[in-house]
C-alpha cells in the first residue's frame, strides 16, 4: 500500500517535472530547424521561477474567479496529466478516472480558461474565449470518437487495460487504429494550440486563441497557466505513446527496474514527438480560423469512421 | 411512513390551493403558501424514499368513473419520479418564500403552484387511464394558468396559447395511445392493459402516439415550439419546476407506457427514439447558443438535456430488445440519473436567473455582466450549476453523461444492423451536444456574471434575500454530492430498473473506494470522490505552496487596452459576439443564419450597423404551414355556420343516407 502510494507520488511529481521539459526541446527543436541557436532547454523553468516570484498586476475589475482560475486549471490538468500512465501501467489510482473522464478533466480546465478570459471584460479575452469554445466543441466530440473506437478494440476504456491490450498480441494491424491515430494527433494539435490551428508564439492579436485568452495574467496566475498547458501537451503525447507505442512501460510485476526501463523509455519517446512536433510546425503554416472546423471536422469523421468500422466488424 | 401519506399529500396540496384562493390578498399568503408546500413536499420526499425499495402499493378510490373507480399505484417508478417531483418542490417553495414576495399578483401564481403541484404528484401515481389523463390535464392546466400568470405582456398570453394547443394536442394523442392499449374490451386499469397483448402494428401505432403525446410535454424537436416560450414565461421558481420536473413526468409517462404498459419492444422502435433523442440534443443546445433571452437560454437547454435522456431510454429500449437486460439496465440507470440531475441543475440555473431578474429586472444577456462582485452568492451558485450542465467532473452531469457513454459503448453487441449504423452516429451527436452546452454555458455565465455591467441596472444590482439564496446553496451541495457519491444513487436506482427491463446494475456501494463500476472493473470505472479530492488537495497545495514559498505580492491596476485608455463596457465581447463562431460554423445551415453588416460611406458620420437573423426552421416548415391549412380548412368549414334551415336539414337527411350506405356496404 505504502510503495504503491510512493509510486503512484513518484507519478504525479514525474509529469510536473518533465512538462517544461517537453516544451523545451520542441523549442530547441524548432529553432535548429529555422537555423537558430535557440534559448536552453531549461528556458522554461526559468521562465516559471522567474514568473513565481514576480508580484500579480491584477486588472481592477478582476473577480474572485479570476484569481482561483490558474490553480484550478492547474490542478485539474495535473490530476488527469498524472492518470495517463507514463512509466507503469496498474498505478494505485489509475482506476479512478477512465479515458473519457480525463478528457472532461481538460475540459473542467477549458471552462474556467474561457471564463477567466472573460472575466476582466476586455475584447481580447473574449475574443480568445469564443474561439476556444468553438475548438473545443469540434474537438472533444472528435476526441469521444476516437475514445469510442480505441475503447471497442480493447474492450475497455481503462487506459492501463488499454495500453497492457495494445501490448499484446491480440491487436494486429487495423484500419481504425490508423485512423484513430491520424484523428488523435489532429485533436492533440488543436487542443494544444499548435500551429497550424493556433500559434503558442504569436502576439499578434487578431491571430492568437490561447494568448488572447491569458493575455491580462501576470506573475505567478501566468506561471501556473504556463504550467498547466505545458503539462497538457505533455498528456496528449504520453496519451498517443500509451496508446499507440506503450514498448518499454512496465507492467504488473513491480520492479524498480521495470519502472526505471520505462521511465527511460518514456523520456526517449518523448524526446521523439517533440522533435516530430517542430518538425510539423515548421513546415506548414497556420490557418485561418474559420479554417479549423474543417480540420477538425475531418477529425471527427475519421473517428467517426473508425468507430462505424468496428460496430461493422470487430476485426478492422 | 405507509405510502398513503404520499395521497394524503397531494389532498393536502389540493387544500393548499382552495386555502390560496381564499387568502391570496393577504400580506402573509405567499409565506404560507410556500411555507406549507415545502413541509408537504418534504412529507412526499420521506414517504416515497421508503416506498423506492418496497413492495407496490395499490388503492382505488371510488372517485372518477362510476363503473372503474380512481386507481392509485406506487410502485418504484412511482417513488422515484415523487422524489424528484417533491425535491424539485422542496427548492423551490424554499426558493420563492423570498423570490415569491417580489410578485406583484400572487393571487395568480399561489393558487395554481399548489395545484401544479398536486397534479404532477397524481401523474405518477395514477394507475388507471383515465386517472392518468385526468391528472396530466390537470397539470397541464395549472401550469398553463402559470405561464399567463403576468398577463399583461404581449408575448406571455401567445406564449400560452402556443403552450394550449400543444398541451391538448399531446393529450389527444395519449388519450388515442390509450385507448389503442385498452383495446375493445375498454380494460382501462393499468393492470388489464398489462395482461393484454396489442398486436405489433397496434404497438407501433401506441408506440408513435406516445412519443408525441409525452414528447410534446417533454418538448422532443420538433415538438419542443412551445417550451421556450412558455417555460420562461412563468415566474422563475416556477420555471424551474416546469423544465425541471414537469419535463421529467412526461418521461415517466413514456417510460410507463413503453417500458411496462406495451410489453416487450421491437429493435425498430429503438431507431426512432434515439434519432429523436439525438437530434433534440443537438438542436437544443445549438438554438440555446443563439439565445440572448437568459431564460429561454436555460429553457432550450432542457430540450437538449431531454434528448440526452431520450438517448439512454432509446439504447435501454435497443439492448432489451435483444434480451441484453444487464445492459438496458445501465442505459435505464443513465437516463434516471440524468432525469434527477437535471432536475437538480436546472432548478439552481433558473433560480439563479430568477435572482438576477429580481435585481435588475433584466433577463436580456446583452445588458448583464459584472454581477459577481454584486452578487457573490447566486454566482457562486449559478457556477455550480453551469459546470454540472456542462457534465465537468467531478459534478453529477458528468456521472450520467458517462454513464451513457458506456452504454453506447457495450451496443456493437446488438445483432441488427440498422441499430449498428444509427448508435455510433448517436454517440457522437450525445459528444457534440456535451462540448456545445460547455460553450453554452460558459457564454450564458461569463456575459451575465463576468466582465464590466453593460448597463445601469446591472452596476446597481443587489444580492438577493437568504431564502432565495438558501434555494439555491441547497441545489448545489445536491449537485456536488450526487457527483461525488454517484454510487449511492446508482443504487437505490437498482428497484426501479429492475422493475422496468429486469435487471440491475451491480450492487456499487461495495466497490472498493466509492467507484462507480457499470460493468466490469477491466472495462471502466469512475469515481468522483477520488476525482474531486484530487482537485481539492492538489488546488490548495499549489495555492499554499505558490504563497508560502514564492510571492503573494498583488498590485491593481487597469486593464491592458493596447494603448487606449478607458474603453468602455460596449467594447467588450457581447452575447452574440461570443456565438458568432458557432453560428457561422453550424448556424448557416441549421438556423440560415444570415449576417449584414452597413458600412456609411467615407465622410459619412452615421453609425455603422450589423444584424444578424436567424430563422427557426422547424416553425417555419412545419409549424406555419400547418396553422395556415388549419385556417384554410376553417375558412371552408365557415360556409356550414350561416346555412338557412333548410339546408341544414338536407345535409342532416344526406348524412343519414350516406351513413345508412356505407352501413349496408360494410355488412
Amino acid at each position: 500500500m505504502m510503495t504503491d502510494l510512493i509510486i503512484q507520488g513518484t507519478q504525479m511529481a514525474f509529469v510536473l517535472v518533465l512538462a517544461p521539459l517537453l516544451t523545451g526541446l520542441s523549442r530547441k527543436f524548432r529553432a535548429h530547424l529555422l537555423s537558430r541557436q535557440g534559448p536552453s532547454v531549461v528556458q522554461p523553468y526559468r521562465d516559471l521561477f522567474r514568473l513565481l516570484r514576480k508580484e500579480v498586476v491584477l486588472a481592477d475589475n478582476a473577480s474572485w474567479l479570476f484569481r482561483l482560475a490558474p490553480y484550478l486549471i492547474f490542478a485539474a490538468t495535473w490530476v488527469a496529466a498524472a492518470l495517463v500512465p507514463t512509466f507503469a501501467t496498474g498505478l494505485l489510482f489509475s482506476w479512478s478516472a477512465d479515458l473519457i473522464a480525463i478528457i472532461a478533466l481538460l475540459g473542467s480546465a477549458r471552462f474556467f480558461l474561457a471564463l477567466a478570459g472573460l472575466d476582466v471584460g476586455t475584447s481580447f479575452g473574449g475574443i480568445g474565449s469564443s474561439r476556444e469554445m468553438l475548438i473545443a466543441s469540434l474537438a472533444e466530440p472528435a476526441m469521444i470518437m476516437i475514445v469510442f473506437s480505441l475503447a471497442l478494440i480493447a474492450h475497455s476504456t481503462q487506459l492501463s487495460n488499454m495500453a497492457d491490450y495494445m501490448l499484446s498480441p491480440a491487436v494486429g494491424l487495423r484500419v481504425s487504429l490508423g485512423l484513430a491515430l491520424i484523428a488523435l494527433v489532429m485533436v492533440a494539435i488543436a487542443e494544444n494550440g499548435r500551429v497550424p490551428v493556433d500559434n503558442p508564439s504569436t502576439h499578434l492579436e487578431l491571430t492568437m486563441v490561447h494568448e488572447a485568452m491569458v493575455l491580462e495574467y501576470s506573475g505567478r496566475h501566468l506561471a501556473m497557466i504556463e504550467l498547466a498547458a505545458a503539462l497538457k501537451l505533455q498528456l496528449y503525447i504520453a496519451l498517443i505513446i500509451c496508446l499507440f507505442v506503450p514498448w518499454g512501460i512496465g507492467r504488473g510485476e513491480a520492479s524498480v527496474i521495470s519502472y526505471a526501463v520505462g521511465a527511460i523509455a518514456f523520456v526517449l519517446k518523448l524526446g521523439i514527438a517533440g522533435f516530430f512536433l517542430a518538425l510539423f510546425e515548421t513546415s506548414i503554416a497556420k490557418m485561418r480560423v474559420f479554417r479549423v472546423p474543417n480540420f477538425l471536422g475531418a477529425a471527427l469523421m475519421l473517428g467517426l469512421l473508425g468507430t462505424l468500422l468496428l460496430f461493422v466488424s470487430r476485426s478492422l | 411512513m405507509p405510502p398513503v401519506i404520499a395521497l394524503d399529500c397531494v389532498a393536502a396540496f389540493l387544500i393548499i390551493a382552495v386555502l390560496a384562493v381564499v387568502l391570496a390578498r393577504s400580506v402573509a399568503a405567499s409565506r404560507f403558501v410556500y411555507g406549507a408546500a415545502l413541509v408537504i413536499s418534504s412529507i412526499a420526499v420521506a414517504t416515497a424514499c421508503v416506498q423506492l425499495a418496497a413492495n407496490p402499493w395499490e388503492i382505488t378510490l371510488p372517485l372518477g368513473l362510476p363503473w372503474i373507480g380512481a386507481h392509485l399505484r406506487i410502485d418504484a417508478l412511482s417513488a422515484f419520479f415523487l422524489i424528484v417531483i417533491n425535491l424539485g418542490g422542496i427548492v423551490a417553495s424554499l426558493y420563492a418564500l423570498g423570490y415569491g414576495q417580489h410578485e406583484a399578483a400572487p393571487h395568480r401564481v399561489l393558487p395554481f403552484y399548489a395545484a401544479f403541484l398536486a397534479g404532477m404528484n397524481l401523474v405518477v401515481m395514477a394507475d388507471d387511464a383515465f386517472t392518468f389523463l385526468l391528472a396530466w390535464e390537470f397539470m397541464s392546466l395549472a401550469s398553463w394558468a402559470l405561464v399567463v400568470s403576468h398577463q399583461h405582456e404581449q408575448a406571455n398570453i401567445r406564449a400560452g396559447y402556443i403552450y394550449l394547443v400543444m398541451a391538448s394536442f399531446g393529450t389527444l394523442c395519449l388519450l388515442l395511445a390509450f385507448g389503442l392499449l385498452a383495446g375493445t374490451d375498454g380494460g382501462y386499469a393499468f393492470s388489464a392493459i398489462r395482461a393484454s397483448h396489442p398486436t405489433p402494428y397496434l404497438a407501433a401505432a401506441i408506440l408513435i402516439l406516445t412519443l408525441i403525446g409525452t414528447g410534446s410535454k417533454a418538448g422532443l424537436v420538433p415538438l419542443h415550439v412551445w417550451l421556450p416560450l412558455a417555460h420562461p414565461a412563468a415566474p422563475s421558481h416556477v420555471s424551474g419546476l416546469m423544465s425541471g420536473v414537469m419535463t421529467k413526468v412526461a418521461i415517466y409517462g413514456f417510460l410507463r407506457i413503453v417500458f411496462d404498459l406495451l410489453g416487450t419492444p421491437e429493435w425498430w422502435w429503438s431507431i426512432i427514439v434515439l434519432a429523436l433523442g439525438g437530434i433534440t440534443a443537438v438542436l437544443g443546445v445549438l438554438y440555446a447558443l443563439m439565445q440572448q433571452d437568459l431564460k429561454r437560454l436555460l429553457a432550450y437547454s432542457t430540450v437538449e438535456n431531454v434528448g440526452i435522456i431520450f438517448i439512454g431510454l432509446g439504447l435501454a429500449l435497443a439492448f432489451r430488445a435483444n434480451d441484453m437486460n444487464w445492459a438496458a439496465a445501465l442505459a435505464l440507470t443513465a437516463a434516471l440519473l440524468h432525469v434527477l440531475n437535471h432536475m437538480l441543475f436546472k432548478n439552481l440555473l433558473f433560480f439563479g436567473a430568477g435572482a438576477v431578474l429580481t435585481s435588475t429586472g433584466l433577463r436580456d444577456i446583452e445588458q448583464l455582466g459584472g454581477l459577481i462582485h454584486r452578487m457573490p452568492a447566486t454566482s457562486f451558485t449559478f457556477l455550480v450549476g453551469a459546470a454540472a450542465i456542462s457534465a465537468l467532473p467531478p459534478l453529477n452531469g458528468f456521472v450520467s453523461e458517462w454513464l451513457t457513454f458506456q452504454a453506447v459503448l457495450l451496443s456493437p453487441q446488438i445483432p441488427q444492423w440498422g441499430l449498428k449504423l444509427i448508435i455510433p452516429a448517436v454517440g457522437a451527436l450525445l459528444a457534440l451536444a456535451a462540448a456545445l452546452a460547455g460553450s453554452c454555458f460558459v457564454r450564458a455565465f461569463g456575459i451575465v456574471f463576468l466582465g464590466r455591467p453593460r448597463s445601469s441596472a446591472a452596476a446597481e444590482a443587489q444580492e438577493v434575500d437568504r431564502f432565495s439564496i438558501a434555494g439555491m446553496a441547497a441545489l448545489a451541495v445536491l449537485c456536488l454530492v450526487t457527483g461525488v457519491l454517484p454510487g449511492f444513487f446508482i443504487d437505490r436506482l437498482g428497484p426501479v430498473v429492475q422493475s422496468l427491463v429486469g435487471g440491475q446494475m451491480p450492487h456499487q456501494l461495495s466497490v472498493a473506494w466509492l467507484s462507480i463500476v457499470p460493468i466490469a472493473e477491466s472495462r471502466s470505472s469512475y469515481n468522483g470522490l477520488l476525482v474531486f479530492l484530487f482537485i481539492a488537495v492538489s488546488t490548495s497545495l499549489a495555492v499554499l505552496a505558490i504563497h508560502r514559498l514564492a510571492s503573494r505580492a498583488v498590485r491593481r491596476s487597469p486593464a491592458w487596452g493596447c494603448g487606449f485608455a478607458d474603453a468602455g463596457p460596449a467594447t467588450q465581447y457581447s452575447a452574440s459576439s461570443f456565438a458568432q463562431p458557432i453560428r457561422r460554423v453550424f448556424g448557416t445551415t441549421v438556423f440560415r443564419a444570415r449576417e449584414t453588416i452597413y458600412m456609411p460611406p467615407p465622410g459619412d458620420q452615421g453609425p455603422a450597423r450589423f444584424s444578424v437573423t436567424l430563422r427557426d426552421l422547424v416553425w417555419d416548415g412545419i409549424y406555419v404551414p400547418l396553422a395556415r391549412a388549419v385556417n384554410f380548412l376553417a375558412d371552408r368549414l365557415n360556409y356550414f355556420q350561416f346555412l338557412t334551415i333548410r339546408r341544414y336539414l338536407g345535409l342532416v337527411f344526406l348524412a343519414l343516407v350516406s351513413l345508412l350506405l356505407i352501413l349496408a356496404i360494410w355488412s
